[in-house]
């Protein structure tokens, strides 16, 4: 197994995956410039995967590109978290996963900064300003509506409770992890739990929401052992042009 | 297109850059935005470095585009074009001309502070954010609360 190109891929596969869920809000958000702000972050994690999948590509040396990547591989070839690939559900969901996303990309990128791989660390200060900037409205949006009407409440309490199981699988380190942290390539992803549970507790408190208490984790993503059922079809959209007409360009 | 025969120098090659506007807000070049880094000169070989401001800004290859066609223009066919992402762009970069024809055009330029110090229409201090993103990756939206005007703000970062 090449770990560099597997830890590529999961990079690039958060990144793309996120940034497709996010653009289906694209022309159907519940305002103008919410839908404008989805899209810009959409448009940022687009951009993020070309440098990684990018960098991924040239790493495996068969000759693909990072579109090869993104459009011809098929769910199990996939090494996203599983929390970035299920549906959106509602506004409140999805601002609620970017968060849970923000907050872990902000340090993560932030240590990659100094990766003993010169790419990385290159790629990692492109994407923590764009980060930095994402957490600052979602954090801020998850609180004006955690701290909002009944309604609003209650929605981002039913986000909450749904992707609670699936914050913890990044902080699981497997062989891929340990390799890129022998070689200094990245640090050891359990060791930004505490940082990132700091960061949740304090935006969760303010949004008057209550933390769930489970410890259970979804897991299989990372890895791509075990994707969920919301994977493949969300491929199937964004891939159909490239399935229908391999190679197409234009 | 006229013939090259007298050596280029560099200081001409970004001489004519800073007339290739930029394709989303033309009041600004790629040189005043800071997107163009490196210009190299070799007999009459030219080798630009240019780097994106945001990492999925579709202006990019529209801009490598405009950079080639204006030095074809003056004659200038060898050119290759690098783009490079470190160090990462910054707002730091813009040119005081950038900031200054930015805020002529309506868009209040950026600030270390993360938002306007004033209405770029009626120059007010009280304006208010509407949203933390824009027309385009690198603005947001905010209004002015005396003159009621609407306006871009260049986002710093």
């Amino acid at each position: 197994m090449n770990h560099l190109f597997e830890f590529l891929l999961r990079q690039g596969d958060n990144a793309l995956v996120l940034g497709h869920r996010t653009s289906e809000w694209c022309g159907v958000a519940p305002a103008l410039e919410e839908d404008i702000a989805l899209a810009n972050t959409a448009l940022d994690l687009i951009g993020q995967t070309q440098l990684w999948l990018g960098y991924a590509a040239e790493v495996e040396g068969e000759g693909r590109t990072a579109n090869d990547l993104a459009f011809r591989r098929d769910a199990y070839d996939f090494r996203n978290m599983l929390m970035v690939e299920v549906p959106n559900e509602d506004f409140g969901r999805t601002l609620m996963r970017q968060f849970f996303f923000d907050a872990f990309q902000v340090p993560w990128l932030d240590a990659l900064q100094t990766s003993s791989d010169q790419r990385v660390a290159e790629i990692a200060a492109k994407s923590l300003k764009e980060a930095k900037y994402h957490i600052a409205r979602s954090a801020e949006t998850v609180i004006a509506l955690g701290d909002g009407t009944e309604d609003s409440n209650a929605r981002m309490q039913a986000a909450l409770a749904y992707l609670w199981p699936y914050t913890g699988e990044v902080f699981v380190d497997d062989d891929v992890d340990r390799a890129m942290a022998d070689q200094g390539v990245a640090p050891l992803p359990s060791t930004l739990r505490g940082q990132w549970t700091a960061t949740v507790t304090e935006t969760l408190t303010n949004a008057n929401l209550v933390q769930p208490e489970s410890g259970f984790a979804h897991a299989g993503g990372r890895s791509g052992k075990r994707h969920t059922e919301h994977l493949g079809h969300m491929l199937a959209t964004m891939q159909t042009l490239q399935r229908s007409y391999p190679g197409a360009v234009w | 297109m006229r013939p090259q025969t007298a050596a280029l120098s560099e200081a001409q090659v970004w001489a004519w850059l800073d007339d290739v506007p930029d394709p989303e807000i033309p009041v600004i070049s790629v040189v005043d935005l800071g997107v163009v880094r490196d210009v190299s000169v070799l007999d009459t070989a030219v080798t630009v470095t240019i780097t994106p401001t945001y990492s999925g800004c579709p202006a990019m290859s529209v801009i490598a585009m405009d950079i080639e066609t204006a030095l074809a223009k003056q004659g200038v066919t060898d050119v290759q074009l690098k783009t490079q992402i470190a160090p990462a762009w910054t707002t730091d970069w813009l040119s005081d001309k950038g900031r200054a024809r930015l805020e002529d055009y309506g868009i209040a330029p950026p600030q270390p502070a993360g938002g306007p110090t004033r209405c770029p229409h009626c120059h007010s201090d009280a304006v208010e954010k509407v949203s933390q993103f824009g027309s385009t990756p690198c603005k947001a939206q905010w209004r002015c609360t005396d003159c009621l005007e609407p306006f871009d703000y260049f986002k710093c970062i």
